[in-house]
């Protein structure tokens, strides 16, 4: 069996062991769930290894004729893109496993539940990456609503039912605009080259302007959604603050950015002109994303949310980078993609650690933490360096790409977006400094400091966070020529901004 | 006078009529046995005829197009697959059936009488509602068949009388099934009564009452054009009251609650096919070639259609009156497959009809375990919290309403993405856009329900989720199987229905 196969059917056996449990014995399910996601990791990084970085085009192929009369067909493949995100979901996921070893405990269905759910999640993350064809691609982002759905909730804090169908809904809505789209895209392949979701044969069809804008609008608005972009985006800090801890790193760091993903590979590669249409708009909402996600961020009091906004502001970001349509802004948005995977994980990690320990997730509930739990403290303040793109640190490189990749086409937004840098010290270095530093509040004497089985969990995180800030040349290998695909694709070059279309 | 009997083709016929034969040894069975003996020998004589029809049926799926009794009757492929379909869902809707205690003992007992609370006690429960039954199939049958509109006539109401019937026959709640009945028997006649009168404007227009006959006086006869429009109208109230299409679904979410669950579960999936199945014929086959006079009105009934049930299936607090509107929904997605006009709308329709069929009546079927001490509960806060006491059901009705709601892996999904597809391909792009739309606010609805099953706490502990029957087991295992195979490998159904898809015309 193909390796991509086998990595998206090990996590759904996983959860039929998991079922196959006994429900009294947690700690076997939790071990259980642990062992099959570490060797889907393993899988991953073999994938990793494997990869051609030269290549262009897609690569670990594999193709089964699924629904032959409409064209549609079981067909996986990855470029250096898809296998970025892969990489980022299959490490993620025993992180996150091990970092929230007791959340999956009083819930409101059994643990057992909570580590089917995450695995069957973990085949469809895999899958929606890896899919190019676009119905089967369109199976997985609508079927991995339901267990993201019963993980917020089911598992979740507050207010979790109403935070769970309101990201249900939004996202089931941008899904159906999609669909629309889909359909479109396909009668229109029917009429000129017989019915295929093939998305490389998909890419080169001839549609008219106003059909590709509107199929396009269909596709972005679902990826805007998803994204999160301002101002679609107000589901994300309700579920963000109600969801586990654990839950959110998984819908932030990943399920997230299933939209941006999906600009890139769909919204760019399927249209290009209408892309270059809308480029003007897409970017205005993404600096206005940049700099609100940013500046609510400051106004924040649960630290939840905090993050949550913080990642409005950074998917602004890589937004703006897609669509600058630089290779250089493009490799940064899809560098940024894993950075922002990484460090939210971390930012998240360590701030439920402190909410389950505090009991209450209200910044100034905190206060000298650094006294009491240093090594909590540390990983928090350095998931938070990281988030602010600290040079040094892996997000500095990211954003710093994307900015520069953006300056040679749209000075004036990049500039604009460089106040969201600012903004961002402010969002990360005043919690910091209520929660880390100062007298320690009542309350926060005792706290107790990470555990092994914490510190093993957050330990990886924190190198990978260090080392690709260091050295990202490898990523960057992996990501570039894909990048560059991506702008040929789109009808541009570089480095001379020139539009290439007949327009 | 000598009048020539008409030559019958009986191996063509066969399905029908072993279903209208086993309907009238049913009121032989019903008339001259005793009350104890005669629901399970009522219960073998309609699954035998059911499953013998079924198999005659399959006998004749390869062989040509043929009419039969005298050009009444066309039996072609569309008309094979949907007696099948129908005689699928009648298989299960009798499975239900057969937990007889949904049904009055004596429906002609005043309710309350003293009469009623005898026939109870002695366990002298009439069983009539098996004959009745085979006779609505035996309608829906002949409906998507008939080649003229005179039979088209006959057929409906053959479909349409044992339901009135049917709908009043509820053991609970008597009052309430009674008023169903009685309204569905007003509103149905009322446009049976459009029906015929569109039949006879078309009669006028065209002179001839077949199909075949409308069709060519539609492409190029001298015919009226008055009479034309006001004869298709007239029809399609006719017709489009059958599927509970706005502004014609007023009776659909009171019958649907008063009627006994399983009948309703019987009608909101076979009576489906049967009525699409002739507005489909019909417009086709014989108003093919008027497209451009009707093609406004039916996408403006069709966007209205999805609209109302969707929006207003949102303030339901009753389980049946909420998938009542959702069926009202699912009338104008299904519409949308009429109006494409093409081969890939008749395809995509008669999948649409079978998936949305069982899970239909898988829905219902579960709706009949949930209840308590008075008999099954509709009110939807009393579902509240139900995945504590029956798990597997709260799972398997969720997988129905996601089923409902068009979700991927689901056969409802397949279903909508093929019709809209067909209707994207004619160019009806607003239709698409109206059902993506009207799907996005239906999702609300259903994932409602599951919310309240799943994530709310029950205050009050009275309602059980009933020991299902091993018939009402099987359903809705089957129902919720089928619902998942169809969404995860459609291609044998999608490639066995593609070769049913010509309509003789």
């Amino acid at each position: 069996m193909n390796l991509l196969t086998s990595m998206g059917v090990l996590p759904l056996i996983g959860a039929g062991l998991v079922v196959l449990l006994p429900a009294t014995n947690a700690k076997l399910v939790k071990q259980c769930a642990l062992l099959v996601s570490l060797l889907v990791a393993t899988l991953g990084i073999t994938m990793t290894v494997g990869f051609e970085r030269d290549v262009t085009g897609f690569q670990y192929v594999e193709k089964y004729s699924w629904i032959p009369s409409l064209g549609i067909s079981y067909q996986l493949g990855i470029d250096g893109i898809s296998l970025i995100l892969i990489l980022l979901s299959v490490l993620l996921v025993p992180i996150v496993i091990l970092a929230g070893w007791n959340e999956s405990e009083g819930g409101r269905f059994s643990v057992k539940t909570f580590y089917i759910l995450i695995l069957i999640l973990e085949t469809m993350m895999i899958g929606v990456f890896a899919a190019t064809d676009l119905f089967l691609f369109y199976v997985f982002f609508e079927a991995m609503l339901v267990p993201v759905y019963f993980l917020i909730g089911g598992y979740g804090s507050g207010a979790r039912q109403a935070a769970a169908v309101k990201f249900l809904l939004y996202s089931l809505f941008g899904g159906l605009l999609m669909l629309a789209s889909i359909i479109g895209i396909f009668v229109i392949s029917g009429n000129q080259i017989g019915r295929t979701f093939d998305i490389t044969t998909l890419s080169a069809l001839e549609i008219d302007t106003t059909t590709q804008n509107f199929l396009f609008l269909g596709f972005f608005i679902a990826f805007a959604i998803k994204a999160p972009l301002w101002p679609l985006h107000t589901w994300l800090p309700d579920a963000a603050k109600s969801a586990t801890p654990g839950t959110s790193v998984l819908l932030l760091g990943v399920l997230d950015k299933v939209g941006t993903f999906g600009m890139i590979r769909y919204c760019v590669e399927l249209f290009p002109e209408a892309s270059r249409t809308f480029t003007p708009l897409i970017i205005t909402l993404a600096v206005i994303s940049i700099i609100y996600g940013a500046f609510l961020a400051i106004g924040q009091e649960d630290i939840k949310s905090l993050i949550a906004f913080t990642s409005i502001s950074h998917f602004g970001f890589i937004t703006l980078g897609i669509f600058a349509m630089t290779t250089q802004a493009n490799s940064g948005a899809t560098l940024y993609m894993l950075n922002h995977g990484f460090s939210t994980a971390a930012l998240f990690l360590t701030a439920g650690w402190m909410v389950s320990r505090r009991g209450s997730s209200t910044i100034s509930d905190f206060g000298g933490l650094q006294r009491v739990t240093p090594i909590l403290a540390w990983s928090f303040f350095i998931a938070g360096l990281s988030s602010l793109a600290l040079p040094g640190l892996s997000s500095f490189v990211s954003e710093s790409l994307v900015l520069v990749g953006t300056y040679t086409r749209y000075p004036v937004a990049a500039i604009i977006a460089t106040f969201g840098i600012i903004l961002a010290a402010l969002y990360i270095l005043i919690p910091v400094q209520k929660a880390l530093h100062g007298p320690t509040t009542a309350g926060n004497e005792n706290l107790p400091d990470l555990k092994k089985r914490e510190i093993l969990a957050i330990a990886p995180v924190i190198s990978l966070i260090i080392a690709l800030g260091i050295y990202p040349k490898p990523a960057l290998e992996i990501i570039n020529p894909a990048a560059k695909s991506t702008i040929t694709k789109a009808g541009y070059s570089d480095p001379q901004p020139l539009v290439k279309g007949d327009k | 006078m000598n009048i020539q009997a008409p030559a019958l083709e009986y191996g063509a016929l066969a399905p029908i009529l072993i279903i209208l034969a086993a309907a009238v040894i049913g009121v032989m069975v019903e008339a001259f046995l005793s009350a104890k003996v005669r629901a399970p020998i009522q219960l073998a004589i309609s699954l035998g005829a059911v499953v013998l029809s079924l198999s005659q049926v399959w006998n004749l799926r390869g062989s040509a197009t043929t009419t039969a009794a005298v050009n009444s009757v066309v039996i072609d492929g569309p008309v094979l697959f949907m007696q099948g379909t129908i005689l699928i869902l009648s298989l299960f809707a009798f499975l239900l059936i057969a937990d007889i205690d949904a049904f009055a003992a004596q429906a002609s007992a005043v309710p309350g009488s003293s009469e009623e609370a005898r026939a109870l006690e002695s366990g002298r429960i009439q069983s009539e509602v098996y004959p009745l039954t085979l006779f609505a199939i035996g309608g829906m049958m002949i409906f998507p068949a008939a080649n003229d509109l005179i039979t088209l006539f006959v057929a409906l109401e053959v479909l349409s009388l044992p339901l009135y019937l049917m709908a009043g026959l509820s053991r609970r709640r008597r009052l309430l099934s009674q008023e169903a009945a009685l309204k569905y028997f007003l509103l149905g006649a009322y446009s049976s009564a459009f029906f015929l009168f569109g039949a006879a404007f078309l009669y006028g227009f065209a002179g001839d009452v077949s199909l075949a006959g409308i069709r060519s006086a539609v492409s190029g006869g001298p015919g009226n054009d008055v009479f034309l429009i006001i004869g298709m109208v007239s029809l399609s109230v006719g017709l489009l009251f059958k599927v509970g299409a706005a502004p014609f679904h007023a009776w659909t979410p009171d019958v649907y609650q008063g009627a006994p669950t399983p009948i309703t579960a019987f009608m909101a999936a076979a009576t489906k096919v049967a009525a699409f199945g002739a507005i489909l014929r019909i417009f086709y086959v014989s108003l093919g070639g008027a497209v451009y006079s009707w093609k406004p009105i039916l996408t403006a009934v069709a966007i209205l259609t999805m609209v109302v049930g969707s929006v207003i299936a949102i303030a339901q607090r009753d389980i049946k009156r909420m998938l009542a509107y959702s069926s009202i929904a699912h009338a104008g997605f299904l519409l949308t497959g009429v109006i494409a006009l093409n081969q890939e709308g008749l395809r995509a329709s008669l999948f649409y009809l079978a998936s949305y069929g069982i899970t239909t009546i898988g829905a219902f079927a579960l709706v009949t375990l949930v209840r308590d001490s008075s008999g099954e509960v509709g009110d939807l806060n009393r579902w509240i919290g139900l995945s504590k006491r029956s798990p597997a059901m709260a799972l398997i009705f969720s997988v129905f309403l996601l089923s409902f709601a068009g979700i991927p892996l689901t056969a409802g999904f397949i279903g909508k993405f093929t019709i809209f597809t067909a209707a994207y391909e004619s160019g009806n792009i607003a239709v698409v856009v109206a059902g993506v739309l009207s799907s996005a606010i239906a999702a609300f609805f259903y994932v409602r329900v599951i919310v309240m099953i799943f994530f709310t706490d029950s205050k009050q502990d009275t309602v059980t989720v009933a020991i299902p029957s091993l018939y009402t087991n099987l359903t809705i295992w089957i129902a919720a199987i089928t619902t998942l195979a169809l969404g995860l490998f459609p291609a044998p159904l999608l490639d066995f229905i593609s070769t049913f898809s010509t309509f003789a015309r």
